[in-house]
């Protein structure tokens, strides 16, 4: 904390305006990384455990959009009730895209296993492309007619989107850190991921193991998409592709595998996007996004928080 | 002059026949690549001389030769390097707009159309090399996923700074801004405006030079694939350790794969750029990457003349079924995980390999080839 006085020269230095610009855009920043987070959870998780790389995550995003869209629009649900159905729908279609599409391949290698899941995430696309059509729905956020916070005597106003989505990052976070360590279905998707053929041994169901995460991951999609549209509302069927491949990055950065490093790894993505499109570029904010990408696997390949795993013969 | 081209059609058919019982796989691989490509070339010209092809299809031409030599380059990466690169279009569209610079420069002194086509194509394939090189370098060390997304990654930066790039004469002169427009320019001057991309391009490709572009793509991917480097570079891709322990050098390998790969797609891009008088950056999104590893993985990874037929069906058929255009890609989805499925998946493969084995009894087909993937299976 800074004190008083100091803070008085800071703000006679820079200007009182500059820091409330930077305030802001370093809470949205963290609000996108929320996002991030959330949907690098599912990511990790799931390449922890099977050692792919879901690339269909980012549209299962986008189909528990559609979801909360609908029952909100059409079946005249409440928000938070929407939110719950996505939730559901999108469980059954992890677990039902990983029986039907990545279990036959399972053990066969990275190529075949990540060729299938960009089919995947391209049948969805078109899915939604079919059934909802090429133009953009106008998300109703889920936090309408809350009134955004004032602080600082009015000049910082923060969007109730924001503060729910961090808060649900850091209640997420904590949920699943206690699940993983402390369950007997999460010590067993621990066990999993260390050694599938171990595991096995010792009894512990694998296939329910990997169906586990997958519904767990899907179910964090919808609430991540459903965040990341009441802050973002435009909703097309193209709307998860590039927060997914982002939100790999952040799983990436902060160490695939690791759920503390999904956090860490998508709030700093966030940070750096919203503040290279504040004051960098906005066209050039996703290059510098994923130069960051490259230049942390470059340093460090297993990323931030990552463990190394070396290769056997 | 029909006949004559049907003969030498015919004797390409013949010769192709011949090596397929020789049992030479690379002379029957080349010789069957070869084949298709003259054979289709010849075919379209006699069929749109005799009026049979329609308006739009005559330019799909060079589009389809395009493709198919993207296909082909991007089956040296993952077919015979055995890395999956996501960002195949991202050195496509270096090559396009490199290539589409060098012709508007050239074309301010030069008149000599296949002189301006040949240094863009050889302008293109360099830059788009240098792309591969630099990108190549710091990720080749990398594996399977990771790969990948940072491919996937660079493709989308060379987008992003595609979009905020410019170009176009001044009085005469180069001019060159980033992320800002040129001030003081004509609009007939402007070569390369930021996300509207490549104006005024004078269009000079034809169905030749998409012939020739897609024999010299096959004639280098083929004699690398069937020299020792191809050799060192599939050893790797079978088994990246012993590959180390018999000392080769991995990543100078991959990196020769990944920049000849690159320079290929550089050329083609190029040859693309050239066909249109405007070209959009977002043309080269991870669409296009993908519709590419579409026709390579549909026409069997590794194979070269079946990429080539994937990328020809797969690019004309939406063109002639109009009416299922929605349905495209959803079907491009639902083949890709069938065909993943079904030649990966240990139980259904044995299946479908004793159910082809019924249809066609006489031959061991391939035997070499299914030992060499089993192995590597193994060494996994």
């Amino acid at each position: 904390m800074i004190a008083a006085p100091q803070r008085h020269v800071i703000a006679h230095l820079i200007g009182k305006e500059e820091i409330m610009v930077f305030l802001t855009n370093l809470i949205s920043g963290l609000s996108l990384g929320s996002v991030y987070a959330i949907i690098a959870l599912g990511y990790t998780m799931v390449y922890g455990i099977s050692k792919m790389l879901n690339f269909a995550h980012g549209d299962v995003i986008m189909i528990g959009g559609y979801m909360s869209f609908i029952m909100t629009m059409y079946m005249g649900l409440n928000g938070w009730l929407a939110l719950l159905v996505a939730m559901f729908i999108c469980t059954v279609l992890g677990i039902t895209i990983e029986r039907l599409a990545y279990r036959p391949l399972r053990g066969t290698g990275s190529l075949a296993v990540l060729i299938t899941a960009i089919g995947v995430s391209y049948f969805l696309q078109n899915i939604a492309l079919l059934i909802w059509g090429a133009n953009p729905k106008m998300f109703t956020s889920l936090f309408k007619g809350m009134s955004p916070v004032h602080a600082a005597g009015g000049q910082l106003t923060i969007t109730p989107e924001s503060i729910f989505t961090i808060l649900a990052n850091i209640v997420i976070m904590i949920l699943l850190t206690l699940f993983v360590s402390k369950t007997k279905a999460g010590k067993a998707m621990r066990a999993v991921s260390e050694d599938n053929g171990a595991a096995q041994l010792m009894g512990i169901n694998v296939n329910q193991s990997i169906s586990l995460t997958f519904a767990i991951g899907s179910g964090l999609a919808a609430v991540a998409g459903v965040l990341m549209l009441s802050a973002y509302p435009v909703l097309m069927p193209t709307t998860g592709a590039m927060p997914g491949i982002k939100a790999f990055t952040a799983a990436v950065f902060g160490g695939i595998g690791s759920i503390p490093g999904a956090m860490i790894g998508g709030l700093i993505l966030g940070i750096i996007e919203i503040f290279s499109r504040a004051y960098i570029s906005t066209e050039l904010s996703d290059a510098i996004v994923f130069a960051c990408l490259i230049i942390v696997l470059l340093v460090k390949p297993t990323g931030l928080l990552g463990k190394k795993i070396s290769e056997k013969v | 002059m029909a006949e004559r081209a049907e003969r030498i059609l015919k004797n390409i058919g013949l010769r192709g026949l011949k090596n397929a019982v020789k049992g030479n796989d690379y002379r029957r691989e080349a010789s069957i690549s070869y084949g298709i490509l003259v054979g289709g070339y010849i075919l379209l010209q006699l069929l749109t001389a005799a009026g049979l092809i329609s308006h739009n299809l005559q330019g799909q031409f060079v589009p389809i030769c395009v493709y198919i030599s993207l296909a082909v380059s991007l089956n040296l990466v993952v077919g015979i390097s055995g890395e999956l690169s996501l960002g195949h279009a991202g050195f496509m569209a270096v090559g396009a707009f490199g290539g589409v610079l060098m012709s508007r420069i050239l074309g301010q002194s030069m008149s000599f159309e296949p002189a301006i086509v040949i240094i863009s194509m050889i302008f293109g394939a360099i830059v788009a090399s240098i792309a591969g090189f630099i990108i190549g370098i710091p990720i080749l060390g990398l594996r399977g996923d990771y790969l990948a997304i940072v491919t996937l990654a660079f493709g989308e930066i060379i987008r992003n700074l595609m979009n905020v790039m410019y170009f176009g004469f001044v009085d005469g002169k180069l001019k060159f801004a980033f992320n800002h427009t040129i001030e003081g320019i004509e609009d007939t001057d402007r070569i390369i405006t930021g996300a509207i991309g490549a104006t005024g391009t004078k269009t000079m490709s034809n169905f030749t030079w998409g012939l020739l572009l897609c024999l010299f793509t096959v004639f280098i991917v083929l004699n690398l694939k069937n020299s020792k480097q191809g050799r060192a570079i599939m050893s790797i891709r079978d088994n990246r350790i012993a590959g180390e322990s018999i000392g080769l050098d991995v990543r100078k390998y991959k990196l020769m794969a990944f920049v000849v790969s690159a320079a290929l797609a550089g050329m083609a891009g190029c040859l693309f750029g050239l066909n249109y008088s405007t070209l959009v950056p977002v043309k080269f999104n991870f669409n296009t990457s993908v519709l590419v590893l579409v026709f390579v993985v549909l026409g069997g990874v590794g194979n070269i003349w079946g990429g080539i037929i994937a990328a020809a069906l797969l690019t004309v058929l939406p063109e002639t079924f109009r009416q299922f255009a929605d349905y495209r890609m959803l079907t491009y989805a639902i083949v890709l995980i069938l065909v993943m499925i079904a030649t990966y998946n240990p139980s259904i493969k044995s299946r479908l390999n004793a159910f082809l084995g019924k249809i066609r009894p006489k031959k061991n087909k391939g035997s070499s080839k299914a030992k060499r993937k089993k192995s590597g299976k193994e060494a996994e």
